[in-house]
């Protein structure tokens, strides 16, 4: 609970204050960080994803002769659970423990304490430039995910297993609505963006400054991230698609 | 100063990816157009059983899709469905007054939708008009009824 209360405490603190010219050069460095280079993995897993969904899906279709409305299931389990959840479990293990190792690192070598002494504030310094890169690194990489998945799916069910193109995407076109299903995949990854990238960095600043401390933060960021998009994902599932 | 620049670049092209993604997922996944909407007119049916109809369903008219289907609600009058058509507006005007208006099913199991038939009435619908000849959607559970009802009496 206490912990709870200092991870409120801190996010309001980093996450509020203009970015300054040098604030905004460290974002970039940033995001250059948690979402170029997790690109590669989050990229090749949705494709994979997607090859599987057609693989599975078509096997299943075939046999009600409904294989017409593979590219439908395909884009709609995506685009409304897996691609927002899987992106932001990648996320956390790619992008998330490095996170927290980095920041926990700093403080154990006591570089933010320096930083302080000094009179730079390292809550501006260090952490808000990491929240905000992940907060919008999350969403264009659950995009990519998508989109490489549902390319894989075509590829599959299209390319090898012959389910017909022209009823692959009108099926698709017909079903899937941009506010309520992409629309919401998006505010879902938003969501999980935040979380992650919060449960990350405040796992970093809060650790005990030992290496073992380090590597159980790190833990902890990856356990506690991946418990809270899952938990979280049933909780906006049920209030956007559930009718609650 | 070099590899900021080759970052910046990446930052960049990163981003204008997530752009073109949300583009391509509305445009080419979910159907959206970019050319403003097409002129269309309203027409309202009423039907004693829709099935499985829904908002947004397809309107056809010898299988080519004419319009969507806008809205569909309960007419407390007579107790039966009143569904809002949404037709192209180049058939304002050329549906005749005793057209007819089906709800069918796309395949065995596929989704339902609407077909309309023009009659032979000189005068033609205006926007806003009902169209009378309704026939209702095939509810499978009712026909397995009446055929088990028919056995029994046999």
């Amino acid at each position: 609970m206490e912990a709870l209360g200092r991870a409120g405490i801190f996010l309001a603190q980093s996450a509020i204050g203009v970015p300054s010219r040098e604030g905004w050069r460290l974002w970039l460095q940033q995001m250059h960080f948690v979402g170029v280079l997790s690109l590669a993995i989050v990229l090749v897993s949705g494709l994979f994803i997607g090859m599987v969904l057609a693989l599975q899906g078509y096997t299943l279709l075939v046999d009600f002769g409904a294989e017409q409305a593979l590219g439908q299931m395909v884009a709609l389990s995506l685009l409304r659970e897996l691609a927002p959840v899987v992106a932001a479990l990648l996320f956390a293990g790619r992008a998330g423990s490095a996170l927290t190792a980095e920041i926990g690192l700093m403080k154990a070598t006591e570089q933010l304490t320096s930083m302080e002494m000094i009179g730079v504030d390292p809550l501006r310094r260090v952490v808000a430039p990491r929240l905000w890169a992940g907060f919008v690194a999350l969403p264009i990489l659950t995009v990519g995910f998508s989109v490489v998945g549902i390319w894989g799916g075509y590829l599959v069910g299209v390319e090898w297993l012959g389910v017909f193109e022209g009823s692959y995407w009108s099926n698709m076109q017909s079903s899937v609505s941009f506010t309520n299903d992409v629309g919401n995949g998006m505010i879902k990854s938003a969501v999980f963006a935040v979380v992650v990238t919060w449960i990350a960095v405040f796992q970093g600043y809060d650790l005990i400054p030992t290496s073992e401390g380090i590597s159980r933060a790190t833990t902890r960021t990856v356990v506690y991230s991946s418990l809270a998009v899952l938990g979280l994902d049933f909780v906006l599932t049920a209030v956007m698609f559930g009718g609650l | 100063m070099r590899r900021s620049k080759t970052m910046e670049f990446g930052v960049g092209l990163f981003m204008i990816a997530g752009i073109l993604g949300v583009i391509f997922l509305g445009l080419r996944v979910s159907g959206l157009t970019l050319s403003a909407p097409t002129q269309s007119f309203q027409l309202e049916a009423n039907f004693a059983n829709i099935g499985g109809l829904k908002p947004r369903a397809r309107v056809t008219m010898a299988g080519v899709t004419v319009g969507r289907v806008e809205s569909i609600e309960l007419d407390t009058e007579w107790y039966d469905a009143r569904v809002v058509l949404r037709l192209n507006s180049e058939l304002e005007g050329q549906l005749s007054r005793d057209s007819t208006a089906a709800i069918l099913t796309a395949g065995l199991l596929g989704e339902q939708y609407i077909g309309l038939s023009v009659g032979g009435d000189p005068e033609t619908l205006a926007a806003g008009d009902t169209i009378r000849d309704t026939q209702s959607a095939l509810v499978l559970e009712e026909l397995i009824q009446q055929f088990v009802s028919n056995m029994a009496s046999n």
